[in-house]
């Protein structure tokens, strides 16, 4: 709050005391934000910030109202307050109406805010500002973002839940180019403090890749047996679990909705063993372990604040065990209460080979570096459509002998998961499609044996 | 004219303006502006006429951006007192000093008039935050209750925001702006049998008020009414056999192949490879202006910030720079890019043509879209006399699916709706189509461009960029247009079906 007299704690109770709904449900919000950018061996922009933003859900019989506003001051809460009171007593009910989860205080709930700043790249930047200078000796140009955030989210209820959670999260993506354009390679990493990053050996990689690319192939579109490695994997899999909602696939509306009504869950998708799940203790990629919706969808439901998270299998052993769940949706489907857990951890059989053995072992195949443009074209199939991007390499005999084109794909995650035909062992990840919204991914190298090129793409 | 809201006017815009500049102007910067803004965003969703949720969300807050010995720095705040101002500015100065290491490019900006003390407001009557909540959404209850019956389910939404701008500069421009804009949606859902699909209508987000939604430029019960029926064709319609066909292409669908295939290709941040990490570069190079051939002589594309219910209008863009039109394909040929001042000098454009914006106060200002149109023809076609020049084609209605390539080359769209075209005429709905192409081969294949009366401003709310991410509205005007020998896929097949 701005309010510097006022810490989040006592923002969260001075608004729970002022609502005069049935109930009432207090979200706080502080973030803080640092970030370089850059291009062509140069910084191009950077910034810190700060936010501040309270959401309070008053509930009055089966309606609520939801009123979120930022940079709130002391005197200024009371008529937040009583806006979402009003706007509960006027509103139309609402059908995830349950009863507001109960509690107590949870640990940690009275330690002062810690926000991030741009000392934390105090390590970061000069060595960043090498590679540079690397760069520029050899040629080479290196785009990318640093950014590092930390938000850390008070939720207290008029039930007595006062919980708080801390989530740091960082992540680095890095892009080489030769000097004339033509050659690009990507890598990316998730980190949550920037201690870990190390970016000299970061850059090696991408000088091997962009070596790799000296040697142009081109090859029609096509049906190619490709070796994924896990960013592009965390893409894929990240987007079969946005559209894992109960209600949607209940509805008749997703890949997931059984012919005739109903949905798919008991299904088997893969003949291997193959896991998806999330935990918010998962090491390294640990997230909220508990529900913070700040509004109301499909997916969420503000009367869910609160409702403890834990390890959640929506694949197991290759069949659909789960789907993303309301206690309302859970309701309607007969389904177990799982919400939406922010990380997601793929993994198959546990003598699954490294991508290194994978490439050795391929007669004739592409590797690919990410995905990125992924659409989704049918919500029926889950195809999605997208390119190949920074790095298709020509792999023969068990080593890369090349670049070739890049490709527009069209393929469904749901339908690739029955044709893998190996899958690797799983570790963290940085999504180079979708990290603006999710960076906590853990996922393996898979190869797909008739992945379909749909037509080539001119990029480079 | 509507005026700018008298809260927003009370809060401590200048003397937080005056903090911050000085602070930055004691410390040394060579330039340094100050941008107060407050976004609010409500939205509401219903599903068969039930109110699923709604948000009411604001962002306020204030940024200091300064250039420290020819380096950016950049700060935001949330406390609006002179002393938190001033503090953000110390801390701009600071991150141009963490970052000046790793700055070899010494950032100039090109010269712009002064704006001493300048307000705008968007064209609209009736502000959305002004009407309750309860009568919007009984409104969309109404309207979905009407679908119900008819289609098996119906979801609607509406979005509505409102931005206020302050800004500052040490050259003695201050201007403040309020804008509206608002996007409803309504999609009819239907299965017969194991086909399940859906219908969405066209109508576009657009820069107006609440007085969209009762009759002023959109006629919402009208295209609701076609709604079932054509939702029970396409349920029913044959799937597309794939090949080369020609293309008659309504301006529902057109204004998104003209924003990914023109509006981004042409921003100048992306040719000159400020994105090439993450949104990425463009075909159209630099060194190809006024020289690459883009699409055929019927092909003139303009960029602006002034056409009336734009999104991307305004009267000064981020950098205090006032919004304008200009030409960025001329008869086919590329003779323009989208600009921020500190590009325009550096590639010795000139002036900039006002493309800064940052969505929040949190954020940079980056090259951002103009409103990009395609130019109708003055007495050109019909879009049924552009239909009658087609022996074997497609019409296609309606944004669906997008994606293209990093460097805009390769694109692929879906749609709402498909139409067989037989003989000049057309014969009736196709399902699983998309239609996939070169950009440069797609606009010279254009044959011919409708006339003003087919002409249609779309856009869109999201248009995402930069990193940190950044969304920004834009709208696309369009006219009808004619391809010839346009790649059409069948996505059921694409699928392995």
């Amino acid at each position: 709050m701005t309010d510097m007299v006022t810490t989040p704690q006592e923002t969260v109770e001075r608004a729970l005391a002022l609502s005069e709904a049935d109930g009432c449900v207090v979200i706080v919000d502080e973030g803080s934000t640092a970030n370089l950018r850059f291009a062509g061996n140069t910084l191009t922009t950077n910034g810190v910030a700060r936010s501040s933003q309270i959401t309070v859900i008053s509930v009055a019989g089966a309606g609520v109202g939801v009123v979120s506003r930022s940079a709130v001051r002391a005197d200024q809460l009371a008529d937040v307050v009583a806006a979402a009171d009003r706007a509960a007593r006027e509103a139309r009910p609402s059908e995830d109406a349950r009863p507001l989860v109960e509690g107590t205080a949870g640990a940690g709930w009275e330690r002062p805010v810690e926000p991030t700043s741009i000392g934390v790249f105090g390590d970061f930047a000069p060595a960043l500002g090498e590679a540079f200078a690397a760069a520029d000796a050899s040629g080479r140009r290196l785009y990318g973002f640093a950014e590092h955030s930390v938000t850390s989210t008070f939720v207290g209820s008029s039930t007595g839940l006062r919980l708080r959670h801390d989530q740091p999260t960082g992540r680095l993506e890095l892009n080489a180019k030769s000097a004339d354009m033509t050659r690009s390679a990507w890598t990316g990493v998730a980190t949550r403090d920037f201690s870990d990053v190390d970016v000299a050996a970061l850059d090696e990689t991408l000088t091997r890749r962009l070596d790799w690319a000296k040697r142009r192939i081109s090859l029609e579109p096509g049906r190619y047996e490709t070796l994924l490695p896990p960013t592009a994997v965390s893409d894929l899999m990240i987007y079969l679990y946005w559209a894992a909602g109960a209600r949607d696939a209940a509805d008749g509306r997703t890949v997931f909705s059984r012919p005739g009504g109903g949905t798919r869950v008991g299904e088997r998708l893969s003949t291997l063993p193959i896991s998806l799940h999330s935990d918010p203790a998962r090491a390294g990629v640990e997230c909220a372990p508990f529900v913070v919706a700040h509004s109301s969808s499909r997916e969420q439901s503000v009367f869910d604040n609160g409702l403890p998270l834990a390890h959640t299998e929506w694949i197991s052993d290759g069949t659909l065990a789960n789907l993303v769940q309301t206690r309302h949706s859970a309701g309607l489907t007969g389904l177990a209460t799982t919400p939406q857990i922010d990380n997601l951890i793929m993994t198959g059989p546990e003598d699954g080979r490294s991508l290194e053995e994978m490439i050795a072992s391929t007669e004739r195949g592409l590797l690919l570096t990410c995905l990125w443009y992924i659409r989704e074209v049918d919500p029926q199939s889950l195809l999605l459509t997208g390119l190949t991007r920074d790095g298709v390499y020509l792999v023969e005999n068990g080593e890369v002998v090349g670049e070739v084109n890049n490709f527009r794909f069209n393929e469904s995650p749901v339908d690739l998961l029955g044709r893998l035909s190996e899958v690797g062992p799983s570790e963290q990840t940085l999504p180079r499609e979708w990290n603006d919204w999710f960076t906590r991914a853990v996922m393996p190298p898979v190869r797909v044996p008739d992945f379909n090129m749909s037509t080539v793409s001119q990029a480079s | 004219m509507r005026q700018i809201d008298p809260d927003f006017l009370a809060l401590p815009l200048r003397r937080l303006a005056d903090a911050a500049l000085q602070r930055a102007r004691d410390l040394g910067a060579e330039h340094a502006s100050f941008r107060l803004e407050r976004v609010r965003a409500e939205t509401l969703r219903l599903f068969d006429a039930r109110l699923e949720g709604s948000s009411d969300a604001d962002d306020l807050g204030f940024a200091v951006r300064v250039i420290k010995d020819g380096t950016w720095g950049f700060a935001s705040g949330i406390e609006l007192t002179p002393e938190a101002a001033a503090r953000a500015a110390e801390e701009a100065v600071r991150v141009a000093a963490v970052s000046a290491p790793i700055n070899r490019e010494p950032v100039e900006l090109a010269s712009e008039p002064v704006y001493d003390d300048v307000t705008w407001v968007s064209a609209y009557k009736v502000d959305p935050f002004d009407v309750p909540l309860p009568d919007k959404a009984a409104l969309l209850a109404e309207w979905s209750s009407g679908l119900l019956g008819r289609v098996d389910h119906v979801s609607a939404s509406l979005m509505q925001v409102k931005e206020q701008k302050f800004y500052a500069d040490t050259a003695g421009t201050v201007t403040t702006q309020q804008r509206v804009r608002l996007h409803p949606v309504l999609t009819a859902m239907r299965a017969d049998g194991d086909r399940f699909d859906d219908m969405r209508t066209l109508a576009p987000p657009v820069g107006r008020g609440y007085e969209y939604l009762t009759g002023t430029g959109w006629d919402f019960p009208a295209e609701l009414a076609e709604i079932p029926d054509l939702l029970d064709e396409k349920l029913k319609a044959p799937s597309v056999e794939a090949g080369p066909y020609d293309l008659v292409i309504d301006p529902s669908n057109l204004w998104l192949t003209i924003h990914e295939s023109i509006g981004h290709a042409t921003e100048l941040d992306r040719a000159l490879g400020y994105e090439a990490a993450y949104a990425g570069t463009s075909f159209a190079t630099f060194d190809q202006l006024g020289s690459l051939h883009y699409g055929s002589p019927v092909m003139n594309v303009t960029g602006d910030r002034t056409v009336e219910h734009g999104l991307a209008t305004v009267g000064w863009d981020d950098e205090g720079v006032a919004g304008q039109s200009f030409d960025i394909v001329r008869e086919g040929t590329l003779v323009g890019y989208q600009l921020d001042r500190r590009m325009a000098l550096l590639k010795g454009l000139g002036r900039s043509n006002g493309c800064a914006f940052a969505d929040s106060p949190g954020h940079v200002p980056i090259q951002r879209m103009a409103n990009v149109s395609l130019r109708p023809a003055a007495d050109g076609p019909s879009t049924d006399e552009l239909i009658s020049r087609v022996e074997r084609g497609v019409y296609v209605v309606g944004d669906k699916s997008w994606s293209i390539d990093m460097q805009r080359y390769n694109f692929q769209f879906t749609g709402q709706r498909f139409y067989r075209i037989e003989n000049g005429r057309l014969a009736g709905q196709l399902r699983d189509v998309a239609y996939q192409a070169t950009t440069t081969d797609f606009w010279r294949s254009m044959e011919a461009v409708g006339g003003p009366e087919t002409y249609v401003l779309g856009g869109a709310f999201n248009c995402g960029k930069g990193q940190p991410g950044q969304v920004a509205p834009v709208s696309h005007g369009a006219p009808a247009a004619l391809f010839r020998g346009v790649r059409i896929l069948n996505t059921a097949q694409e699928g392995g079906k």
